[in-house]
């Protein structure tokens, strides 16, 4: 029987390869000419972890350990990959609230989807032990490992910063950052975060489909090893700046130590201050907060070099030098005081000693006559055609020794302070309108005049370099590599010839060790020669501030001290035997029998009537 | 013979990915032992055997089809498997060799006459029975396979009529689901008007009709607009069709004209179908479904809930690239992000390991296979084995299109296996009958004329 319908077999043929090319192009299109999916094949696979690089560590100049690491562990979430999970039991393991649970994965979400972010900061590293063998039952949640700041001590918290998360609008100015990473705020940690943070490195596992690690990527051939952080040695002495928190308690004001040399700052205290460790962890924020909240006496607020204060008598050296220098006076020049300076019905008063005295004895004594004479004559020289030609070059010398500027330390926010211009004043009287009795004020350190302790201990070391200083700064040296920036290297030399420097020395020997009228003679120790010049700065709020700016031993200084006490009255008093004891404390690691009176009236002494407590929070 | 290395190939190539893919290789192993076994006694076995005892192979394992609905084991929440200790069997696999069989019995001495609707009849009966049987496992995966057969019955001279139709259905369907019902209904009214005049070739007549279904149409739509106002413009196309087609069969009846009665009823049918597709997809089908088909469409993307299989064995298959990642490279597969990737998305395997060029390759062998299985059947003396083959091809055909279009996106997600490639022994068991008893047949095609 012949088959009427064998050229079907054709029309079958062609049927079944017409479906094949439409597989074969939809394949075409999919393998070869879209790439975008091996790309989300990588999305599917591959998962990033971020291996943080340990924080570089931060010795004082002794070596001695300030601020070192713990390990903390931060559970991330990828919202895409979450899951059914028994939320019920992982708060449980968590301790967190269902309600917790639900708004952190919201937050999670709306952040992206399909990025990690972080669900739990900081939990403990039991719970960590415990949750990671349950991990897999929690797809899309996983562990990453982060660390913390430690502090070996609660003190010198303004001089070592803290870390906090990284914020939105820095993400956005440094790409470095993403969300979940921190930054080094203030001190310390914010001037050297790009040393101490080290550089990140990643891992690249593979993933299944429920989250669980399977292996390196491409045998770890396309990860990076975090980098370590430097270390960083600071030339703080942790024990010297141990005592001088201390030595301020219960009392506000700053001590700024430098050792005259190098530049090197020994001690910064802000008081009060505060613990760093308050500001470590998930109490960082909470406690940050109630810090801030102080608005009485500020903790967060650095008086070392973020207050300005008229320097009062402690100026007075400085005039001095320029005086000599500028040739207006010599060492033996004599003024007369009869219980002040007295012009007409111009007065500048001063308490009762002998006269007349000579530039050493005006110091040692603290004369404000002698020293309105000086300034006088500064202004009136006849080389200068004017008094405000011979104001700005006043002010030049002032320049020289760091005044009305920042001095380029570390710390970013350092003020100006204040020294006025000539133009300052030809505004407020009219150019040729103003004389040296108008601004006779700051012959004495008052007036117009701000500078911060930073800038008056930063003076006394260039004093006692006679006629140097270098930049202050709190770091020794960085890394491995010893590395310092070279700013802090560079002699800055002041143009004053070193033997006016060494008249100017010789008076505020006499301060401490002088004979009768001698302003410090209280804080005088038998073998160390301390060379200083008490002061007292106006304050406008309330009692005057104790000031008092030292150097010892007088031909080898090896430390420069600034010492502020707030509200406490004469600078003999109590600034006096702080920047005593912190010489003798630094020069000699202990404090001698017969000045532990001394030390236990300071410490006893309670110029506030409570700083509140700040709960520390662990 | 030269399909067989071809099947020995490309089987050995897949079942070492499975074997470092999971551990059911280990069961896949004793399956392909018991299958060569199996083989020989298929071999063995006289050609006539498989003649004579078509009917009851077909009937035996209809009445297993049967016996599953009510001894077979839940699996996903249908009932297609019998469970024996550690073994399971999936009767309806060997369903489609009993239906190939029964197919090419009862076609034997009747070829040739398919036109005749007691022969079509019977026919498809014989496919449609276990498609039913299947469609309430439910195994739809199965029951669409049966539907092949249809190719066999047009190979054996069925008007091919009923295809396009079926294909214009299907068409049709697609269309009403993606374009709005009425232009649609109007689409198909303007292409009736442009096939009357290819019949009828005659403009005043032509035109009268045009004249009379414009008439209809307008005043129609008069009269919704002033009287009733809330008809719907498709219920007022759907009268007007019904109203110009009792016009029509004045002039139909009295100038016999078969023609235009065909292009009228096929209006009339289509646009009814239209109505009857969108009721069943709007209200018959259930939401997850229906969620399938709209993701088919592109109508809908869902990456996480019902589309996550499509678009993760797109994702993986595309990933391949050109080349492919090498062997026991693919990421996808080897993480299990395609769910069901040794059965039903084996395919993904090959996509992502191989590349473009691989997957070239495995369908350019089953275009091969599927061809050399045509040459060998029309080479048959005997229609048994002709039909028979056929048989063979349209279910080797099936499975090889659902499961690669619906790995790469291109039909919905049915669950069947990708034969000689995808894990499961029932299968395996499944295609190689199907296979070496037509393997022989063809070697005795010489020795009886049955």
């Amino acid at each position: 029987m012949k088959d009427l319908y064998v050229n079907r077999k054709y029309s079958i043929i062609a049927f079944i390869l017409l479906v094949s090319v439409a597989i074969i192009i939809r394949l075409f299109i999919i393998q070869v000419v879209k790439d975008t999916y091996r790309l989300s094949a990588d999305n599917n696979v591959l998962r990033y972890v971020t291996q943080y690089p340990a924080r570089g560590l931060i010795y004082d100049r002794d070596m001695q350990l300030m601020v070192s690491n713990q390990a903390a562990y931060d559970l991330m979430v990828v919202p895409a990959q979450t899951g059914k999970i028994d939320t019920a039991l992982f708060c449980r393991e968590l301790g967190i609230t269902m309600d917790f649970f639900n708004e952190r994965l919201k937050a999670a979400k709306i952040y992206n989807r399909k990025s990690p972010s972080v669900f739990l900061k900081q939990i403990s590293a039991e719970t960590y032990a415990k949750f990671q063998e349950k991990i897999f039952m929690y797809p899309g949640f996983y562990v990453q490992p982060r660390t913390l700041r430690k502090y070996t001590k609660p003190v010198a918290a303004h001089l070592l910063g803290y870390i906090s998360e990284v914020d939105e609008a820095l993400i956005k100015k440094d790409p470095y950052y993403k969300m979940g990473d921190y930054i080094g705020k203030l001190g310390i940690e914010e001037a050297y975060e790009k040393d101490l943070r080290g550089r990140r490195g990643v891992k690249i596992f593979m993933v299944d489909v429920f989250s669980r690690v399977k292996g390196s990527y491409a045998g770890g051939a396309m990860d990076t090893l975090a980098v370590q952080g430097s270390d960083i040695i600071s030339g703080i002495d942790y024990d010297l700046q141990e005592y001088g928190e201390k030595l301020m308690q219960n009392k506000t004001g700053s001590i700024v130590a430098i050792e005259p040399k190098t530049g090197e700052i020994l001690t910064l205290v802000s008081s009060p201050g505060y613990d760093p460790s308050l500001l470590v962890g998930r109490i960082r924020s909470e406690n940050f907060a109630k810090l801030q909240a102080d608005t009485v006496f500020k903790p967060l607020f650095n008086r070392a070099f973020m207050a300005s204060y008229p320097p009062g008598s402690t100026f007075k050296p400085v005039n001095g030098l320029i005086g000599l220098q500028e040739k207006v006076i010599v060492p033996s020049t004599e003024f007369g005081c009869s219980n002040g300076y007295h012009v007409g019905s111009f007065t500048v008063a001063c308490h009762s000693h002998f006269s007349p005295l000579n530039l050493k004895d005006a110091i040692a004594n603290s004369c404000n006559s002698y020293f309105c004479q000086t300034y006088r004559r500064i202004l009136e020289n006849p080389r200068y055609g004017s008094v405000a030609e011979a104001f700005d070059k006043w002010k030049s010398y002032l320049d020289q020794f760091g005044f009305g500027k920042k001095l380029g330390s570390e710390f970013s926010n350092e003020l100006n302070g204040i020294i006025p211009s000539s133009s300052y004043f030809d505004k407020w009287h009219g150019k040729g309108g103003w004389k040296a009795l108008t601004v006779i004020s700051m012959a004495i350190g008052q007036g117009e005049i701000g500078t911060t302790p930073l800038q008056m201990a930063n003076m006394t070391a260039a004093i006692a370099n006679r006629g140097y200083y270098f930049t202050p700064h709190i770091v020794k040296s960085i890394g491995t590599d010893k590395r310092i920036d070279p700013k802090f290297t560079e002699k800055h030399i002041i143009s004053i010839d070193s033997t006016n420097f060494e008249a100017v020395i010789l008076g505020m020997e006499a301060v401490v060790n002088g004979g009768p009228g001698a302003t410090a003679r209280s804080v005088a120790m038998n073998d160390i020669i301390i060379c200083g010049k008490t002061g007292t700065a106006q304050n406008p709020f309330g009692k005057e501030h104790s000031v008092f700016i030292a150097f010892a031993p007088k031909d080898d200084p090896k430390i420069a001290i600034a010492v502020y006490v707030e509200n406490a009255g004469y600078g003999a008093t109590y600034a006096a035997p702080v920047a005593s004891l912190m010489i003798e404390k630094y020069l000699r690691d202990t404090i001698s029998v017969n000045r532990k009176w001394l030390e236990q009236r300071i410490l006893d002494l309670n110029l506030v009537d409570s700083i509140p407590e700040i709960e520390a929070e662990h | 013979m030269g399909w067989f290395n071809i099947y020995a190939a490309v089987y050995n190539e897949e079942h070492k990915e499975i074997l470092d893919l999971s551990q059911r290789y280990g069961k896949e192993f004793i399956w392909i032992l018991a299958t060569l076994v199996l083989a020989v006694f298929i071999v063995i076995i006289d050609s006539r055997f498989y003649f004579f005892f078509a009917y009851f192979v077909y009937a035996g394992l209809m009445l297993l089809l049967l016996l599953v609905l009510v001894l077979g084991k839940d699996i996903n929440g249908s009932r297609s498997w019998f469970e024996f200790g550690n073994i399971s069997l999936q009767p309806s696999e060997f369903a489609k060799f009993g239906t190939a069989l029964a197919l090419a019995g009862y076609l034997n001495n009747r070829r040739q006459e398919l036109t005749k609707l007691k022969v079509i009849l019977p026919a498809m009966g014989i496919i449609l029975l276990p498609a039913l049987l299947t469609a309430l496992q439910p195994d739809m995966g199965s029951t669409i396979v049966f539907f092949a057969f249809f190719i066999v019955l047009f190979r054996e001279g069925m008007s091919p009529f009923v295809f396009i139709s079926g294909i214009l259905m299907v068409i049709l369907f697609f269309l009403t689901l993606l374009v709005d019902n009425f232009y649609l209904e109007a689409g198909l009214v303007a292409a009736a008007i442009l096939l009357s005049w290819l019949s009828l070739k005659n403009l005043r007549i032509w035109l009268t009709g045009l004249g009379i279904l414009i008439l209809i149409g307008g005043l129609l739509f008069a009269f919704d607009h002033f009287v009733v106002k809330s008809m719907g413009s498709e219920l007022i196309l759907l009268i007007t069709i019904v109203l110009t087609g009792i016009v029509y069969a004045y002039y139909i009846y009295s100038k016999k004209a078969i023609a235009l009665l065909v292009i009228y009823l096929f209006l009339l049918g289509s646009v009814l179908y239209v109505n009857t597709v969108d009721f069943a997809f709007n209200h018959l089908l259930k939401p997850h479904q229906k969620e399938r088909v709209e993701i088919m469409l592109g109508f809908k993307s869902d990456t996480q809930g019902s589309g996550y299989n499509v678009h993760q064995s797109i994702i993986s298959i595309g990933s391949g690239g050109f080349t492919g990642k090498g062997y026991l490279q693919g990421t996808q597969t080897k993480f299990k992000f395609v769910p069901a990737q040794s059965t039903d998305f084996i395919f993904c395997t090959v996509g992502e390991e191989w590349g473009f060029l691989g997957s070239l390759t495995v369908i350019g062998l089953y275009i091969f296979l599927l061809i050399r299985l045509i040459v060998l059947a029309e080479r048959q003396r005997s229609s048994f084995s002709r039909v028979y083959g056929y048989g063979v091809v349209s279910v080797l055909f099936i499975h090889f299109f659902i499961n690669i279009g619906m790995a790469l996106g291109l039909v919905p997600v049915i669950g069947i296996p990708l034969p000689f490639f995808s894990y499961g022994g029932s299968s395996l068991w499944g295609f190689t009958i199907l296979l070496f008893v037509f393997l022989r047949l063809d070697a005795s095609r010489t020795e009886y004329l049955v």
